[in-house]
């Protein structure tokens, strides 16, 4: 027996593999040109926050910033305490949540440990439905539909309030919180369920005692997520809350919150340049410094005390 | 098939588990038929046999475990000191109670080796001192003394054989009748098995024991009987199991009555 071994013809393979080779190159470099861009627009807005934010405290005092108890940027007088911002941003925010994380929760643990198929095939497009909503939508539902209904219930409710607000940004992040915590309650290896099951836990201490605490360091990531939407959501509460920079935590008066502040100067004809043009710069970097603060500590609680299942 | 026992009668008399003609259907496929065998009271019983030939889904119609696969379903009789285990009126919760279960892969949860014991307790609304029974639980299986000092920390940080062991310390401490333990050391190193195995001598005393293995000198050493499954195929191609044997661990090892019995239990297998 003789085995001929293929005779090696260089014109088959050549040209095939220059040019592969080039559109390696190609693709490769697109590639890293789009992850360049994110960088750069990255680094391009926090210098640009940092520059204007440099500037504005040229101006006032980091002192006067955290401790004046007014915010009127654009009167004579300007004042400028960012707590009066800070306290509407945080009252919405804890309404939204107080709402968004018992409805997300519960939704969450109903899509993945109770629902037949059939409901979850019913379920998930009315949660994605919800997600999909214009939060300008969203904004004039609280204030035509949300409000007027609360009126009924609470006499004295101004037309303009954090709660109507609140409740209705809760709304809006009930389906970042379900689907987030879905997925870790689903990642729950199925054996854990079973230990539990085969000690004679019912359905709900498996859920309650194992299945959730297994699942937390997810479901609380969700919930910070969750946190850092609500503290940014702008259209709601732009247009529901109202434009009144009040210090404290009334939800039934109207109140600005920092995204409700930016969004009304940007509005205005504010000179570029002038004090009142890098407030919103300052405020924006305040917003990004919580969120920043809210994103680090998500990611140190998951490192810290996600479970590893092989 | 099966042949008799020593003394039918005895055996009858302490039956705590007794299947007969069972079948279990996945969806609509039959994956094991006609299974009859009794448990007896304070006894190992090993299940040996292929894989796939349905040790695991018997083993699981023993505590209803298989109530929580989506479409399995049991026919036949199971019962358990002559009550039916399927019937309407038992919950399969207090059922899981008296029957605990022991998986191939631990599943230690993710808590306090402490709390891993004193779950099982308290959801069984366990009244005395927790302290004492998750120490006597611990000492039971045989792992007290490796991690008295660190009950605090999480069973995860524990090795596969001493998660095992603590899985076996949590089934106990609920003092259940029955112990499925369903190829209990398939994932241990020899020296954790040989603990195991030891540990399954002593809770013989007071457990009736149904253990699944893949190891023949195991099953010779720790069992008292042996139950041979086999599984032939179907003309569709799928496989359904069925008890081939079912005698003394000592008549099985050395004196089959069935030739596939013997094959396979000197390796002279497929
Ligand atoms: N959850 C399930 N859904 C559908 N079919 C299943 C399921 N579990 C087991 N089966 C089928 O039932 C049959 C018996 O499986 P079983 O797990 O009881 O075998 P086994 O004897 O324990 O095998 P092994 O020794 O590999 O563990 C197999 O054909 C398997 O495909
Ligand atoms: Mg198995």
């Amino acid at each position: 027996m003789t085995f001929e071994s293929p005779v090696p013809d260089d014109r088959l393979w050549k040209p095939n593999r220059k040019l592969s080779q080039w559109m390696e190159g190609v693709v490769k470099f697109i590639f890293a040109a789009f992850a360049f861009i994110s960088v750069i627009t990255t680094l391009g807005i926090v210098l640009t926050l940092i520059f204007e934010t440099f500037d504005f405290f040229k101006e006032v005092s980091l002192w006067n910033f955290l401790t004046d108890t007014k915010w009127t940027p654009l009167f004579k007088s300007a004042k400028f305490g960012i707590w009066v911002l800070i306290s509407a941003t945080v009252l919405t925010s804890a309404i939204a949540i107080i709402v968004a994380l018992p409805l997300g929760l519960l939704a969450a643990i109903c899509l993945s440990e109770y629902a037949t198929s059939r409901v979850r095939s019913l379920l998930k497009p009315a949660l994605e439905i919800l997600a999909g909503v214009p939060t300008v939508v969203y904004g004039y539902f609280a204030l035509l539909f949300v409000t007027p209904l609360l009126q009924l219930l609470i006499p004295g409710l101004q037309g303009f309030n954090a709660l109507s607000a609140g409740i209705v940004v809760g709304i809006s992040i009930v389906p970042l919180i379900a689907s987030l915590s879905e997925d870790a309650i689903y990642a729950v290896p199925r054996s854990l369920r079973d230990g539990a099951y085969a000690l004679g836990a019912t359905k709900r201490e498996t859920i309650i005692s194992v299945v959730l605490p297994a699942a937390l360091s997810g479901i609380v990531a969700s919930v910070i997520l969750a946190v850092s939407r609500a503290i940014g959501e702008t259209m709601i509460v732009a247009l529901a809350a109202g434009q009144n920079p009040t210090l404290g935590l009334n939800p039934f008066v109207p109140v600005m919150t920092m995204t409700a502040f930016i969004v009304q100067v940007s509005l205005g004809d504010t000179p570029a340049g002038s004090l009142a043009y890098r407030t919103i710069f300052v405020v924006g970097m305040t917003l990004f410094v919580i969120t920043l603060a809210l994103n680090i500590f998500s990611f140190w609680f998951v490192r810290r005390f996600r479970e590893k299942y092989e | 098939m099966i042949s008799d026992f020593s003394d039918p009668a005895q055996l009858t008399n302490t039956a705590v588990l007794k299947a007969e003609n069972v079948n279990v259907y996945y969806g609509s496929n039959l994956a094991v038929r006609d299974v009859s065998l009794d448990i007896p009271r304070n006894k190992v019983v090993a299940f040996i046999g292929p894989s796939g030939c349905g040790k695991s889904t018997i083993l699981r119609c023993f505590n209803r475990m298989n109530d929580l696969i989506p479409g399995a379903r049991v026919d036949g009789t199971i019962t358990f000191h002559d009550r039916n285990l399927y019937s309407k009126a038992l919950d399969p919760v207090e059922i899981r109670r008296r029957i605990g279960m022991v998986f191939q892969k631990p599943n230690p949860f993710p808590k306090s080796i402490y709390e891993n014991i004193a779950f099982g307790a308290r959801i069984n609304g366990y009244q005395g001192d927790m302290d004492e029974l998750v120490e006597s639980s611990l000492r039971k299986a045989a792992i007290w003394e490796e991690v008295k000092d660190k009950l605090k920390e999480s069973g995860l940080a524990l090795s596969g054989g001493q998660q095992q062991r603590l899985c076996i310390a949590r089934a106990i401490a609920i003092s259940p009748e029955v112990i499925l333990m369903d190829e209990p050391c398939s994932a241990l190193d020899p020296i954790s098995t040989l603990r195991v195995e030891e540990l399954i001598h002593e809770l013989k005393q007071q457990y009736t024991i149904v253990i699944v293995t893949h190891n023949m000198q195991q099953a010779s050493r720790v069992s008292d009987l042996t139950a041979f499954y086999n599984a032939e195929a179907t003309e569709k191609g799928n496989k359904i199991g069925y008890l081939v044997e079912y005698d003394n661990t000592q008549s099985i090892f050395h004196n089959p009555q069935q030739q596939a019995t013997q094959d396979y239990v000197s390796g002279r297998f497929g």
